[in-house]
């Protein structure tokens, strides 16, 4: 029974059409996050859902209760802002009672919940500092006790890591994830930070120019992405044009140029895909990370080591062969790595090949 | 964020109306044909301003403020910008004082001072001096054209001249082919500026000038206070036109908002 | 055209700069580069008032002028008269209701531009500030214009029937023309702290089901009330020095420190006692605009730094 339902949600400014028909379920207790690159219209989801844009048309349902054109102050969520939007003027505690005092909550009781939620986000000794006294990590946490300590339906971010240095993005990643864990709130989170995306969330809705391109759970939007652009968004993809050339069955031949060819079967076209025929154009697509590189001679398509970088846990190689620039990455095992100008074979496994289909093409 | 009502923009329009009811209803006086005070409600004429071609006083006051506006704003250029190249980029003993001396004028009311230089000029003889009303002016203008060279220079990028050190450029190179025009239109905004103010001021001309160096304000207020006809409003239109074409200068080499907030 | 509190003033400019360690040498060129601004404003700023402060304490003699003398008899008399009292009544008076109508009007229109959209915003901007750049005479004349017994104000008022009223040469003229003059210098530090204000506040306290009657009182006014501050304290102590609006607009009768100074030192050539008129008014303004300023510093200075 979904919580919060976008029904067909679309919004426009004048001719530019930032949203165009968003259809969303969200599951009470969820955590979703709305991904894509600046422009998408991430962004003005989040606000027609908070209230502070109109909708141009759709229904927004929360809890059985139709909010649409619900004014901002009546609706009742969470928000935490991209830059905090904390009050400069009052203190971290009287920031966190604000919420309270609107509900008319009394004394002793919002002291109660202040106390909770601030010892939830690890500031119990700041209560009686101010804004600007506090660093940027800190800021989003009071930001987020505020949300949170009004107990609401639903909890929305706004880029709410875009602000942090990279470090503690990282640890504020994992914080958020178990306090939302630890209250159950149904949580919506707007970035275009795709590993956080990955890393925190229950489902992510990918976006692109205003609509709705994908909706899976993180892994399965990795390892099954629907077509070029989440492939490309989301982590890194080495793509090869082809064309099928045959197909049996659930089997497919493709043909890749270069005197290159792969067989594969209908499981790795995407789920939600058009009907496939011969002569369609294909692209072939593989994570560098599902490559392997062997001794120059082996593999299926021989290459030479272009430049390398050093990422920590894994090195990652970019070649160069026939088939075009092809990007591999390899686990930090500690051994001596391939250097510039080395001669290997590229090898994979048929089974972690993804096909995409071309956006509009047709034979 | 969310618009204006109605309400708001009511509002609005009565401060708005306020604000423009002074300079615009002395504007259309000017153009009135009548003998007395009215609204030119059966045409325009121009006989109030080939009026005060009759009154030498005016046109007289009119060039000395022109003069003392021009050569004031000059010379407190030449004072202050120094004085602020030194106080915006260095720390040196007695900055801090230097800074608030050159910026006292604006917290020390038009008439003190006034006084204080009728007092001063009378004791060492140079009561009617035109120089002298010259240097007075210029500290009263003197903390505008600070201000913008403070301003002006406190938004350099350093970087920018350390680059051009790098590449081989001497002080003196680097001071007048990367800082000086970066400078330039806050200097140019801080004559004008200067000028506009210099031009205007009443207050403290008023205890210091003498019959033979009156500005046009001067005349103005002397004016007003014995008779009120059209007249004035003729050379009060004026020095509104005058004072509108400074601005879009202003405006042109500045930004008017930019001078008139920081920045906008 | 003033500008903000001196205090304020010198910090907000001067950026931290490598301090030159070199010894006296190096400070040469800087105080070379200063040397004649320094002069000019030692010998035209700071020795005349000292002067000023000197005359206060001369006696007067209607033949020959000022008598060096030291004696405190102008203090007594300006301190003790009544109608010297009148006159500082009617001068702080004047100062505080400009001053809470500056506040009442400028702070409302300040908040309404910062929520209109170019070009209008900018356009509106100009039109409230631009005057400041029209010579206070033109802008005194212009009001005598509206108020006198034949002017605009009062037709509008025949329209509905009522008037004329007199309101030439009196207090309200004084107040009205001031309040033109002053309502930049209120609009300007408001609309500083407004471009400082994060929108986002207000929608957060929205989004936390406030009203926005209460988001107006309790989130977006308190942030703006450094500038309201700043900007009543330089409203009130140009307007208690002020001397052109009062003198074309009071008339004869209805004098103000300034007018009176004016009349000491050009009519009566009491030159003593028009510098101690002079010096009270600007005791009693730095005293006002020091308590205010602590005040100011109190508050605020931990959440606003």
């Amino acid at each position: 029974m979904s919580f919060l339902t976008l029904t067909d949600v679309s919004k426009s400014f004048g001719d530019l059409q930032a949203v165009a028909g968003i259809n969303l379920s969200v599951e009470k207790g969820e955590f979703v996050s709305l991904l894509g690159p600046s422009g998408c219209g991430k962004t003005t989801t989040l606000q027609m859902i908070a209230g502070f844009v109109e909708t141009t048309r759709g229904r927004i349902t929360l809890d059985g209760r139709d909010i649409t054109h619900m004014p901002p102050n009546k609706r009742g969520l969470g928000i935490v802002f991209q830059s905090y939007a904390l009050f400069p003027h009052m203190s971290v505690e009287q920031n966190v009672s604000f919420g309270l005092e609107m509900r008319d909550i009394d004394k002793g009781e919002r002291k109660a919940r202040i106390r909770d939620a601030l010892a939830l986000v690890r500031l119990d000794a700041y209560a009686h500092r101010f804004p600007r006294e506090l660093s940027g990590g800190q800021r989003q946490r009071v930001a987020i006790a505020r949300a949170i300590v009004i107990a609401p339906p639903v909890l929305l971010l706004d880029e709410p890591m875009s602000n942090l240095d990279a470090k503690l993005r990282e640890d504020m990643q994992f914080e958020l994830r178990a306090i939302q864990r630890k209250i159950g709130t149904t949580t919506l989170m707007v970035t275009h930070d795709q590993s956080e995306a990955l890393s925190i969330s229950d489902r992510v809705v990918v976006m692109e120019s205003g609509r709705i391109t994908q909706v899976d759970t993180p892994y399965r939007a990795y390892e099954r992405p629907e077509n070029d652009f989440v492939s490309q968004f989301i982590g890194k993809a080495n793509m090869l044009a082809g064309r099928i050339v045959a197909r049996e069955g659930d089997t497919i031949r493709v043909d890749l140029g270069n005197d290159l060819a792969e067989t594969g079967s209908m499981s790795q076209l995407p789920e939600r895909g058009r009907a496939v025929g011969v002569g369609d154009a294909i692209t072939l697509c593989i994570r560098p990370e599902k490559l392997k590189l062997c001794a120059q001679g082996s593999g299926r398509l021989p290459g030479r080591v272009t430049s390398r970088f050093f990422l920590g846990s894994q090195w990652l190689y970019r070649l160069d062969s026939r088939a075009g620039e092809i990007l591999v990455c390899c686990q930090n095992e500690g051994k001596e790595p391939l250097a510039e100008g080395d001669q290997v074979g590229i090898d994979w496994h048929s089974d972690a090949i993804r096909f995409i289909q071309q956006e509009g093409a047709r034979v | 964020m969310r618009k204006n009502g109605p309400l708001a923009l009511t509002f609005h329009s009565f401060v708005i109306l306020f604000v423009l009811a002074p300079l615009v209803i002395v504007i259309l006086v000017a153009f009135t044909p009548d003998e007395t005070l009215t609204l030119p409600t059966h045409g325009l004429s121009l006989r109030w301003f080939r009026a005060i071609l009759d009154y030498p006083d005016f046109i007289t006051a009119f060039f000395n403020s022109l003069k003392l506006a021009f050569a004031s704003a000059t010379l407190s250029l030449v004072v202050a910008l120094p004085a602020g190249l030194a106080i915006g980029r260095a720390r040196f003993p007695g900055r801090g004082f230097l800074n608030a001396l050159l910026l006292s004028p604006l917290v020390i009311p038009g008439l003190v001072l006034g006084i204080a230089l009728l007092r001063f000029f009378a004791l060492i003889g140079v009561t009617g001096s035109f120089a002298w009303l010259i240097l007075a002016h210029m500290i009263i203008i003197t903390p505008f054209v600070m201000r913008l060279v403070l301003a002006s220079v406190s938004g350099l990028d350093r970087s920018i001249e350390h680059a051009a050190a790098s590449l081989g450029a001497n002080a003196w190179t680097t001071f007048h082919r990367v800082t000086l025009p970066m400078i330039v239109p806050g200097i140019t905004g801080g004559w004008l500026l200067a000028f506009i103010n210099s031009f205007d001021e009443l207050t403290m001309s008023i205890f210091v000038t003498s019959p033979q160096t009156v500005t046009l304000p001067v005349r103005m207020y002397m004016y007003a206070t014995e008779s009120i006809d059209p007249m004035m409003a003729s050379v009060s239109a004026l020095v509104i036109f005058i004072t509108a074409g400074a601005m879009l200068l202003l405006d042109r080499v500045y930004g008017l908002n930019r001078i008139l907030i920081g920045q906008h | 055209m003033s500008s903000t509190l001196p205090a304020s003033q010198p910090d907000s400019q001067l950026a931290p700069r490598a301090t030159v360690r070199a010894g006296w040498q190096a400070w040469l060129p800087l105080w070379l580069m200063s040397a004649p601004a320094l002069l000019l404003f030692s010998a035209l700023v700071l020795v005349p008032l000292a002067m000023t402060f000197a005359l206060t304490f001369y006696r007067f003699d209607p033949m020959s002028g000022p008598i060096a003398a030291f004696d405190l008899h102008n203090y007594a008399e300006v301190l003790g008269s009544s109608y010297f009292h009148t006159i500082f009544l009617r001068t702080f008076g004047i100062a505080a209701l400009t001053t809470l109508l500056c506040v009442v009007t400028g702070t409302p229109e300040a908040y309404i531009l910062s929520r209109m959209r170019d070009p209008w915003r900018s356009l509106f901007l100009l039109v409230i500030l631009a005057p400041l750049l029209v010579s206070v005479v033109v802008r005194a004349f212009g009001w005598s214009m509206l108020l006198n017994t034949n002017g605009l104000v009062n037709q509008l008022f025949g329209l509905f029937g009522a008037g004329p009223f007199k309101l030439e040469y009196t207090t309200f003229a004084i107040v009205i023309a001031l309040v033109h003059v002053m309502l930049p210098f209120m609009v300007i530090p408001v609309w500083t702290a407004l471009q400082r204000l994060d929108p986002q506040t207000e929608n957060a306290a929205l989004s936390l089901m406030a009203s926005p009657f209460t988001t107006m009182r309790r989130i977006v006014l308190p942030q703006l009330m450094p500038g309201i501050l700043s900007g009543s304290l330089m409203v009130f102590g140009l307007s208690a020095s002020a001397f052109a609006i009062p003198g074309l607009l009071g008339g004869r009768r209805l004098k103000v420190a300034a007018t009176a100074v004016y009349d000491q030192f050009l009519s009566s050539m009491n030159w003593p006692l028009g510098a101690t008129i002079a010096v009270l008014l600007l005791i009693a303004n730095l005293v006002v605009m020091l308590t205010y300023y602590r005040v100011l510093e109190r508050r605020y200075a931990r959440s606003m730094g």
